[in-house]
């Protein structure tokens, strides 16, 4: 049996807040990597490498910001 | 017996407030508001492996794009200009019989040829010269025949453009140009 957790620093209104704006801000994410993974595909059909680089990049930071709000929701319960 | 969590309606058969009990009690509440904030942040777990999927997308894209040479292509033979009537198309192959283009002789001395397959899902474009088009039926997609960039329906980019050659009245691919825009 696992231990028991600490009471949450906030109170279950304010979690459910704070978790619906992270909600909203990682599928504003999400969104702007679905533009990227379209417009570098099409770069990547029409023969213009230039461009994959930098997107990947983003995307990768797009992944890392992501990462850090799901870490953050997790450490809302501790 | 005092409640002991307000935020807890319904008691765990321990008695015990919610964050003492152990995580698969917790990920599985009864109440209902804990559990709309259970889903939610569920579904922002969810949405974040979206994110890594499409990172993972945007990597293979680049992987692609390092690992595949570019295709050499030679100078072929198509056909003799004076075969090609102005306002006539020719199928043919290049660089192999299997990749098929199109060519239009638009004048005297104007050939223009393209990829046959649709930029959007690789169907066949059919030359419509008195229209100065070329028209895919799948989805009814256009290029404008000059210059082969789309102009209406779903298409985005151009067709890819096969450079010509005329050399003692004989047409001559010479490359393939993929281009964007």
């Amino acid at each position: 049996m696992s231990q028991p957790s600490p009471r949450p620093r906030f109170s279950r209104s304010q979690r459910m807040g704070i978790v619906t704006g992270i909600l909203v801000i990682v599928v504003l994410i999400v969104v702007l990597q679905l533009w990227l993974f379209t417009a570098s595909m099409n770069a990547y059909l029409g023969g213009d490498h230039a461009i994959l680089l930098p997107a990947a990049l983003v995307s990768l930071g797009c992944l890392a910001l992501v990462a850090g709000l799901l870490w953050y929701t997790h450490r809302l319960e501790e | 017996m005092p409640h002991p969590d307000p935020e807890q309606r319904t008691v765990a058969p321990d008695g015990k407030p919610a964050h003492e009990q152990p995580k698969w009690r917790r990920d599985f509440p009864i109440d209902r508001p804990e559990e709309e904030y259970i889903s939610r942040r569920d579904l922002t777990r969810f949405i974040a492996l979206t994110s890594l999927a499409f990172a993972t997308g945007q990597f293979w894209i680049l992987g692609q794009s390092r690992l595949r040479r570019p295709p050499s292509y030679q100078r072929l033979p198509i056909a003799r200009l004076e075969d090609i009537p102005i306002g006539g198309s020719l199928v043919f192959g290049y660089p192999t019989p299997e990749e098929e283009r199109v060519l239009v002789r638009l004048g005297e001395e104007r050939l223009v040829a393209y990829d046959r397959k649709c930029t959007h899902l690789l169907c066949p474009v059919f030359p419509r010269v008195e229209e100065g088009v070329l028209h895919c039926p799948c989805h009814n997609g256009y290029f404008d025949l000059a210059d082969g960039r789309p102009i209406a329906g779903p298409p985005r980019r151009p067709l890819p453009l096969i450079e010509l050659e005329i050399d003692g009245g004989v047409v001559h691919a010479t490359n393939v140009v993929l281009r964007t825009t």
